[in-house]
């Protein structure tokens, strides 16, 4: 019998969602036959079968979350019965195996103290990772949980259960858990209550929270509450930019090569700008208390998938053309909305660009794509009158908003940062000339 | 119905006195809660204590006594002159009853439990209003709803005199021949006793098996020891169309498995099930609409369509045993008390205490077979256990039911003497969520039956020492 358990997906994943199974209990597989569909930090990854084989059990249903060493099925993969004589199977009438169906849906295992705690925290055991003997949910774990330890506690597979004598936790690892616990949960005003039973004033609906929308939520809480956030907002005049880029579109219409964004050209202002100052192209590592500079510049930005929002990355901007650049963005906010992003794409940024102005907006305040340092939002280029020398004329102004780390950078770098951006897009000739 | 004119107030009204209200009484009023209960009859206990669990198995014990006297032969122990006192065993029976009645009011008014005697009937979501007692109505901020079951008659014979659980377990004669209609566990414990006690008994059940909930291995057991020294007749795929009185007693018109026959019977017992009490409470003042079988929907704490109302017990969903109604009635306590308490529970176990007795917890093979669940079962018979032929019950048997991949224990049944005892230990299993090895390394004491259980587990896992591997004969 081979247990088929989930491998390492790639940098730093921990864990993937089950989307879709293609195959069922009782199926039999050849090796390399599709699996399972399972989604990864915004990517879908088809995890083909290593054996041939029956299956005989999945490793959980749709919608399940499964972890680096969980199992994903159990396959018989004997081709003959001779397997090795321990695994005789006992006499006749005295054990019987019912004929195949599907495996018992069980509650997880989890002694009812432990049910309590998991409760009184508002915990839900299937999320937890078990480290109990026979992957049973200890209360250490639905503490470490609780406390959002998942950084700290790797996924480790369940230990083998070994006859010793039952011994306590070694004292600093719950010193430490139990120390993080006050920490977490010390936050003044910080008010866990649960929710009221909102059916109780009228109808709802209820929809269970996964995938993309899930992943949002972790980095969103992580991002707004570990960062100090400030915005620094300003208008770029880019009256002739949109001229320009217009006529290049009128005359590249029909040809080959990718129409032209106003985005292209933001994210070739915001590479010159990040050349000139280095913080915003940073990371800050809090544990080891360092602020790490990155001389590449690979700029995300932020796609609506329809299944909500993923950043795919487009690499070494500073080396790329605006053509290329565009055509970039084309490609992969295509391949984000279908589905078929790899991975790897969603990776290595250094440098976030949310853009709603298509959809509408004066001004935004985005949050920053944790762990980077700063995020530029653009609003919608809206024509306005505006004072030029004494006059009032009509330009057409771009809102820009550039949130950043308070922790790295201060206003006047962001204000610095922006006046830069703001010049360079008020003329394409700068933009040729100078980036 | 006199009312009375006192209107009171308090935090938690529970009504019902039985297994469900006054541990839920206790619980509240230990968290601190001001608790009034209020209970119809003139004892505390409900039916449980006064006319059910309590005095069946103080009679059963007495049977039981009876049947190891006769059994005592086999090992050179005679006896002559077997008597039964019917009037001591009834008086006995009744003490035991009065003194535990006593018990739980004792415990009540120590806790500073309110009890109120009457019949409550809502008048609003807010408001109970009492019949026949010194308290003409309660007002409540939360009320438990603990009102029990009562017997179902046989529709076609309601006037007549036939015995429910509650006459038969008052053991007002012993009938030369008793009829019992209906094979689930009432019937057959009750018809145990009787035939214990010199009744000539005859079993009449609609289903093709006997205790239908039951998986059939275990019930075959039973059934073998049944046919051989108790019952005079077992009906299965058999109703009782009509009972009339009799110049004996009564006559019932039985249809057996296609043909229609009669009998004369001195008394014939009523055990075709029960059902919840929802119908006579004045629940239309609430938002709170039973089934079409009179169950009251709840959510895991308890909780009615009335978010301050609660229901716990017989009249809630699921099987009507005492120990469910306890639990049910802990967490509800706890849940007013604003504790994140929930009846979350893995497993009730089941008991049926004829002779042998069965008790089951968890999954049944019939369960699994229904859901199309994968299971792997391990058996180990009695016959192959050094305590059991100490005892000389050597007939039963203890299976464990398991998940064939991750060894986990879905459940455990036994066929066995002190079956019931020995549940516990399975419903510990399934609540800690356990594995086969859990049972099979743990060491069960030697010579005892619980370690028909271990074995049972060693079978499921693959490594059977009392009984041979494969291979062996």
């Amino acid at each position: 019998m081979f247990e088929f358990r989930l491998p390492d997906l790639g940098e730093g994943i921990h864990e993937g969602e089950i989307i879709k199974w293609h195959v069922q209990v009782g199926d039999v597989v050849k090796a390399d036959d599709p699996l399972v569909d399972v989604e990864t930090d915004k990517a879908a990854v088809t995890i083909p079968s290593p054996v041939g084989g029956r299956i005989v059990r999945l490793g959980g249903n749709v919608g399940d979350t499964l972890t680096v060493g969980g199992v994903i099925a159990v396959i018989d993969d004997t081709a003959t019965e001779a397997r090795g004589a321990p695994k005789a199977a006992p006499p006749k009438p005295l054990v019987a195996e019912s004929a195949p169906g599907k495996p018992a849906e069980r509650p997880v295992p989890a002694a009812p103290a432990t049910r309590r705690l998991a409760r009184e925290l508002g915990v839900d055991l299937r999320r937890v990772s078990p480290t109990g003997p026979g992957g049973r949910v200890t209360p250490e774990d639905v503490r470490r949980f609780a406390e959002g330890g998942r950084a700290l506690a790797p996924a480790a597979p369940p230990e083998p259960a070994r006859p010793a004598p039952p011994q306590p936790p070694a004292e600093p690892e719950r010193a430490e858990t139990e120390a993080l616990g006050r920490a977490a949960t010390a936050i003044p005003y910080l008010d866990l209550a649960p929710l009221p039973d909102f059916a109780q004033w009228g109808p709802v609906a209820r929809q269970p929270l996964r995938s993309i929308r899930r992943k949002v939520a972790y980095k969103m809480v992580t991002s707004k509450i570990l960062v100090p956030h400030v915005a620094h907002m300003d208008e770029a005049d880019v009256t002739l930019l949109e001229e320009f880029r217009h006529r290049e579109n009128e005359r590249r219409r029909g040809q080959a090569g990718a129409h032209l964004t106003l985005l292209a050209f933001v994210i070739k202002a915001v590479t010159a700008g990040l050349r000139a100052t280095p913080s915003f192209n940073a990371s800050l590592d809090p544990f080891k208390d360092e602020i790490i500079y990155k001389k590449y510049y690979n700029i995300g930005i932020a796609v609506d998938t329809g299944r909500g929002l993923v950043v795919p990355v487009i690499r070494d901007t500073d080396r790329k053309s605006i053509v290329a650049i565009s055509s970039a963005i084309e490609d992969l906010a295509k391949r984000a909305r279908d589905g078929t992003i790899e991975v790897s794409e969603l990776q290595g940024g250094t440098f976030t660009i949310t853009n709603v102005g298509p959809i509408g907006g004066t001004a935004l305040i985005p949050a920053i794509n944790y762990p980077e340092v700063a995020i530029l939002g653009m609003g919608r280029v809206q024509e306005k009158p505006v004072v030029r020398e004494g006059q009032i004329v009509i330009r057409k102004m771009l809102p820009l908003t550039l949130s950043f780390d308070h922790r790295v950078a201060d206003g006047a770098d962001a204000a610095r940062f922006v006046s830069e951006m703001v010049r360079e897009l008020s003329d394409p000739n700068l933009l040729l000339l100078e980036t | 119905m006199v009312m009375g004119s006192l209107q009171e107030e308090t935090e938690v009204a529970i009504i019902g006195g039985g297994p469900g209200g006054y541990v839920a009484a206790l619980r509240a009023a230990d968290l601190g809660k001001e608790v009034t209960l209020i209970e119809e009859r003139d004892k505390l206990g409900g039916v449980c204590l006064l006319e059910g669990c309590i005095p069946s198995k103080a009679l059963i014990n007495a049977v039981e006594v009876i049947e190891s006297a006769r059994r005592a032969r086999d090992f050179g122990v005679t006896f002559s002159g077997l008597n039964v006192d019917l009037a001591a065993l009834r008086q006995w029976c009744r003490s035991v009853v009065e003194g535990l009645a006593r018990g739980v009011a004792h415990l009540l008014q120590r806790r500073g439990v309110e009890v109120v005697r009457g019949r409550a009937r809502f008048e609003s979501a807010n408001l109970l209003a009492i019949e026949g007692g010194e308290v003409g109505a309660v007002k409540f901020r939360h009320c438990i709803i603990a009102t029990g079951s009562r017997v179902q008659p046989l529709p076609h014979a309601s006037d007549l005199p036939l015995w429910s659980s509650t006459e038969a377990l008052q053991l007002p004669e012993i009938p030369g021949r008793l009829l019992v209609v209906g094979g689930g566990y009432i019937g057959l414990e009750i018809g145990q006793v009787y035939a214990g006690l010199g009744s000539k008994v005859t079993v009449v059940e609609a289903y093709p098996q006997l205790l239908p909930g039951a998986d059939y291995d275990l019930v075959e057991v039973v059934v073998n020891h049944c046919r051989e020294h108790c019952f005079e007749a077992l009906l299965l795929e058999s109703r009782v169309l009509a009972v009339e009185k009799s110049a004996a007693g009564f006559t019932a018109t039985i249809e057996y498995q296609g043909e229609t026959r009669t009998g004369e019977y001195d008394q014939v017992l009523v055990a075709v099930g029960r059902r919840p009490n929802t119908d006579t409470i004045g629940l239309e003042h609430t938002k709170i609409v039973p089934d079409k079988r009179g169950f009251i929907a709840v959510s895991p704490e308890g909780r009615t369509v009335e978010p301050h109302i609660y229901a716990i017990g017989d009249v809630t969903p699921g099987p009507m045993l005492a120990h469910k109604a306890s639990r049910e009635g802990k967490v509800v306590a706890e849940v007013i008390a604003e504790h994140r308490s929930a009846f979350d529970n893995r497993a009730i176990p089941a008991v049926v205490y004829t002779d042998p007795e069965i008790a089951w917890a968890g999954l049944t093979e019939r369960e699994a077979k229904a859901e199309g669940i994968r299971v792997k079962v391990g058996k180990f018979p009695l016959r192959a256990l050094g305590r059991a032929r100490t005892l000389g019950r050597t007939e039963g048997f203890a299976k464990v039911i398991s998940d064939p991949v991750s060894g986990f224990v879905l459940g455990v049944a036994m066929v066995a003497p002190h079956a019931s005892e020995l549940i516990a230990e399975a419903t510990l299993a399934l609540e800690l969520g356990a594995s086969l090895e859990d049972l099979l390394v743990t060491i069960h004491p030697h010579p005892t039956l619980s370690e028909a259980i271990l074995e049972a587990a060693e079978v499921a896992a693959g490594t059977p020492v009392h009984v041979p591997a494969k291979g062996e004969t």
